[in-house]
């Protein structure tokens, strides 16, 4: 009554600001998921029932590709710049340390590493590369070498957690997965994890906490 | 829904006579667009967090004592799975020896039917005493990673303790071609 001139409010609110970050967030969203397989093998892992995540960090990534090619990646710079220097006195070779560091993966045997490191960055894709000898039909496994190597460079920093995944495809014959188990073995790893995919778990198992009980068709 | 508020802003008013012509407003109603962006973020969220791989435990035996805990096993509760190319899947009990082989070798598949593998570990899971079941687990070189991912994840689906990964031995692995071209 006293103020009747006042103007009606309009109940609609402003949407804008609501837009910007409904967008911002859906291109953060967008980048970060396109940024995850950037990785230059292409595998498709397995499924298994397995529900514990794959830890990201302190990895020693062991890749076997489709063709049965192996492949091994590390993420930590420090024990890779150990590992060069193992390397280097080991085999005789003069390995660029920071070339080796910034490589995210290796793939060649230890003679062609150096043609390997200098290799751009375009042309490391997993079809085109030698991948690890693993064959002990046709030469060393030299896989026992490399795993041998990252053992080494983990004790010199006793405090670093070691990861190892093995990453290997469907389609992957059963004696490079036997090589890398191998080479594993050796020295002595005996714990290391697979990759896989989630899968749930089938209905009337064991495992589904139904205990001898005969599976439904 | 579209706003009217016209009065403020604009500073060209128009006259009296035309005051009851709505002035349509350049602004949208982003309210539509606002639910499509976050529709897409929930969706983005979603199959990031879904494709996040998971990672199976295994633990070797050291090699050393992998002879003595064969022995060790009783021959009744060994079953022994045999991986061949394709997806075929071999089974036997106990021991296999010449006279036996074709009898006990038995064929079967990673299929939910009741020839299947999983059938086959819960039968025999469940007549024999838990101490004494074991699994070998005999990959063929034909065979696919992913044969071997599947059968050890058929070991925690059903619970198996214990079972073992080992190198096949010739005769076994003859036995598993010679099967295979059989069934082609």
């Amino acid at each position: 009554m006293s103020r009747p001139k006042l103007p009606r409010k309009s109940t609609s609110i402003d949407m804008t600001a609501m837009c910007d970050v409904a967008f911002l967030l859906l291109s953060f969203f967008i980048l970060t998921t396109k940024f995850k397989p950037s990785e230059a093998i292409t595998v498709t892992t397995p499924s298994s029932v397995a529900s514990k995540v794959a830890p990201d960090k302190d990895i020693v990534l062991i890749t076997i590709d489709r063709n049965g090619k192996v492949f091994l990646g590390l993420d930590d710079e420090t024990i890779k710049g150990a590992m060069v220097e193992i390397i280097n006195k080991q085999k005789g070779l003069t390995l660029d340390a920071a070339a080796f560091k910034k490589a995210e993966f290796f793939g060649s045997s230890f003679s062609n590493l150096p043609q390997f490191l200098a290799l751009p960055k375009e042309s490391l894709k997993g079809d085109a590369l030698p991948g690890i000898p693993v064959d002990s039909t046709k030469g060393p496994n030299e896989m026992i070498e490399w795993m041998g190597i990252i053992h080494s460079a983990y004790e010199a920093s006793p405090t670093k957690k070691i990861n190892i995944l093995l990453k290997g495809d469907n389609d992957a014959k059963y004696p490079s997965f036997d090589a890398v188990v191998k080479a594993l073995k050796k020295n002595d790893f005996l714990k290391f994890q697979m990759v896989t995919n989630p899968e749930s778990i089938p209905v009337g198992t064991d495992l589904y906490r139904q205990p001898k009980e005969e599976v439904k068709k | 829904m579209a706003e009217m508020d016209t009065s403020s802003g604009g500073g060209h008013k128009k006259g009296p006579g035309v005051k009851k012509g709505k002035k349509l407003s350049t602004r949208v109603d982003l309210t539509p667009m606002v639910d499509l962006g976050f529709l897409l973020i929930t969706f983005f969220i979603f199959t990031t967090t879904m494709s996040q791989a998971t990672a199976f435990k295994l633990n070797l035996p050291k090699d050393a004592d992998k002879p003595e805990d064969q022995n060790k096993a009783k021959e009744s509760g060994v079953i022994t799975i045999l991986l061949g190319k394709d997806n075929h899947v071999f089974y036997y009990e106990g021991q296999l020896d010449n006279n036996n082989a074709s009898a006990k070798f038995k064929s079967s598949n990673f299929g939910n039917s009741d020839e299947g593998i999983r059938s086959v570990i819960i039968r025999k899971k469940a007549n024999t005493p838990p101490d004494d079941f074991v699994v070998v687990i005999k990959p063929d070189s034909e065979c696919k990673y992913k044969n071997v991912v599947d059968i050890l994840d058929e070991m925690s689906i059903n619970v198996v303790k214990k079972y073992a990964l080992v190198d096949i031995s010739e005769v076994e692995s003859q036995l598993v071609h010679v099967t295979e071209g059989q069934a082609k």
